[in-house]
């Protein structure tokens, strides 16, 4: 899946299958075709749940809302496979908790949002960010993931909405 | 006593530091020390349970041949167990299990291990498919981020504050100051901790545990073994119970090195998490209970993550462990000391070696031996430790 952006960059996720990069993005996650359970990131085969021995497991998008269940800033650049951008800028993750598939997913914090801008139990929403830019095959590429975002009031109310 | 106790005939370490030399050569001292302390010949070994190293090649992933070998072919035989920072407990389960079905009377643990500098990294190589590698590649996710996400928790829920966390700091570099085989041996202020760099907020660089080289080895041995060679058994350490229980699913807890949690939309939790059913499992083996410690060596891998491990215990309720640290139960002269030795904040962290090393403190511990860090008059203790990929572990010792 690519996407062509502004200024004639093309924007591939940095990692397939996991999250879709429209308007609106949400994590892709899968689910048990029998006993209903999720997973993410998405797989094929076994079910995790002991109880079930389905080896069907369905792609099935994610909330896109959520709760923090906790965060953090990293203030020192990670190691490879990690693709620090020099000078390294400190960046938050948090981990969020989705309330209808019972999980909590780790991801990235929009640049620029930091640890003391978080809390546990705030409002997030899913977007997607640069990982990091290359030129592949003479082409420009932005290679995307998601990240948390803290959510505005509206996506904030549909967290307590059970879809 | 039960036939199904262990007895720890014999312990031995290598110091723990940053030299960068062949692993084997360290675990070559501490084989040798734990076989003079036990008072037995290597001859004498008719198993050996290796801890495996995964970032030293083929010799670290055979640890059991590899020492075997090295201390001259014996005919013994091996094992070689990998299971994360677990994996010297593992290791000790193999042999004891080997002792308990009789097909031994004599197996020596061991692990010893040779790190790299700076944050640990994943194994070489693009692996798309490899959570490990992804996490580090997608969110740059090392592993202090997850031991500040258990921190800043803490803060959240229960208030915690840096200066608690900078509290177990300075309570175990005390601990660790008059410990031989510790590397960093500087008594810590509170002030040190809050002046050193932030990591991964909210810890600091002194939360967070290094990386080391070192090893560890004991020698354990059946009951009618160690009743043949001594006599009496009074005060002699015994293994009590060693507990390697996985995660019943959902695990609800964000651990290392997972993206995301399992679900509890169809399953609900289970009554204990994780790490918690880690140390009633070994709790239960013994026939023991929290009130029954004298001491524990918990994995110190951040100093919030030590916190936690008061609760699992149970040495105290959730939310409490804070003010158990600030009562000075944990630390040596208080009810329940823990990390005597002075915990990974004062060794850093050898994978392999580390479970083990726990074991031989509490065996120093209960002999009378633990010279500058006793704790008087102790008769039982336990260890608690967790790695990667849902291993972990929980041995008791008492005399």
């Amino acid at each position: 899946m690519s996407v062509s952006a502004a200024g004639g960059v093309t924007r591939v996720p940095a990692v397939e299958g996991w999250y879709t990069l429209d308007h609106e993005p949400h994590l892709i996650g899968c689910r048990c075709a029998a006993c209903g359970t999720y997973v993410f990131p998405p797989r094929s085969g076994a079910c995790p749940n002991p109880n079930c021995d389905s080896e069907e497991l369905v792609a099935t998008p994610l909330s896109r809302v959520g709760t923090v269940w906790s965060y953090t800033e990293n203030q020192y650049a990670p190691p490879a496979p990690y693709r620090a951008a020099e000078p390294f800028e400190p960046y938050a993750l948090a981990a969020v908790q989705l309330e209808k598939e019972g999980i909590i997913v780790l991801g990235q914090v929009p640049k620029g949002i930091m640890a003391a801008d978080l809390k546990v139990g705030m409002p997030m929403q899913l977007e997607t960010d640069v990982l990091y830019r290359e030129v592949v095959d003479g082409v420009d590429t932005e290679f995307m993931v998601y990240v948390w975002a803290p959510a505005g009031p509206s996506a904030a109310e549909s967290i307590g909405g059970r879809s | 006593m039960s036939d199904r106790d262990l007895v720890v005939l014999g312990v031995g370490m290598h110091p723990w530091g940053k030299w960068g030399r062949d692993f084997t050569e360290y675990g070559m001292v501490a084989a040798r020390a734990a076989l003079k302390d036990a008072g037995i010949e290597w001859k004498d070994v008719e198993y050996v349970a290796g801890a495996d190293t995964i970032r030293n090649g083929y010799p670290g992933f055979i640890a059991g041949s590899t020492f075997a070998q090295k201390l001259g072919w014996n005919g013994a035989s091996i094992s070689s167990n990998y299971a994360a920072c677990a994996s010297g407990a593992h290791s000790l389960q193999a042999a004891r299990a080997s002792i308990l079905a009789g097909f031994c009377d004599v197996a020596m643990v061991i692990g010893a291990d040779t790190t790299p500098k700076g944050f640990f990294a994943p194994v070489g190589g693009e692996r798309k498919t490899d959570p490990d590698w992804l996490r580090f590649h997608l969110l740059g996710a090392t592993n202090p981020v997850y031991f500040a996400m258990f921190a800043r928790r803490r803060m959240d829920l229960y208030g915690a504050t840096s200066e608690d966390f900078a509290r177990v700091k300075v309570k175990n570099s005390r601990h660790g100051l008059n410990n031989p085989y510790a590397r960093f041996r500087k008594e810590n202020a509170i002030e040190d901790v809050l002046n050193s760099p932030i990591v991964s907020d909210p810890l600091r660089l002194l939360d967070i545990c290094a990386t080391s080289d070192g090893a560890a080895a004991m020698i354990v041995t059946s009951r009618a073994y160690a009743e043949r060679k001594l006599g009496s058994l009074n005060g002699v350490p015994r293994i009590r119970a060693v507990s390697t229980v996985t995660p019943t699913y959902p695990q609800t807890i964000l651990e290392l090195p997972d993206f995301a949690t399992d679900s509890t939309a169809v399953v609900s939790p289970p009554a204990r998490g994780f790490k918690d059913s880690l140390c009633w499992a070994a709790y239960e083996e013994a026939g023991m209970s929290p009130s029954d410690m004298n001491m524990a060596e918990v994995y110190d891998l951040s100093t919030a993550l030590e916190l936690d491990w008061y609760e699992h215990l149970g040495l105290c309720a959730p939310g409490e462990a804070e003010g158990l640290l600030r009562s000075g139960a944990t630390a040596i002269g208080g009810r329940v000391p823990v990390n005597p030795s002075g915990g990974l904040s004062c060794f850093g962290e050898a994978i392999p070696a580390q479970a083990i090393a726990q074991v031989c403190e509490l065996t120093w511990q209960l002999r009378g031996q633990a010279q500058g860090r006793q704790v008087e008059g102790a008769k039982a203790g336990i260890t608690a430790n967790q790695g990667l990929f849902g291993n972990g572990s929980s041995v008791i010792v008492s005399v």
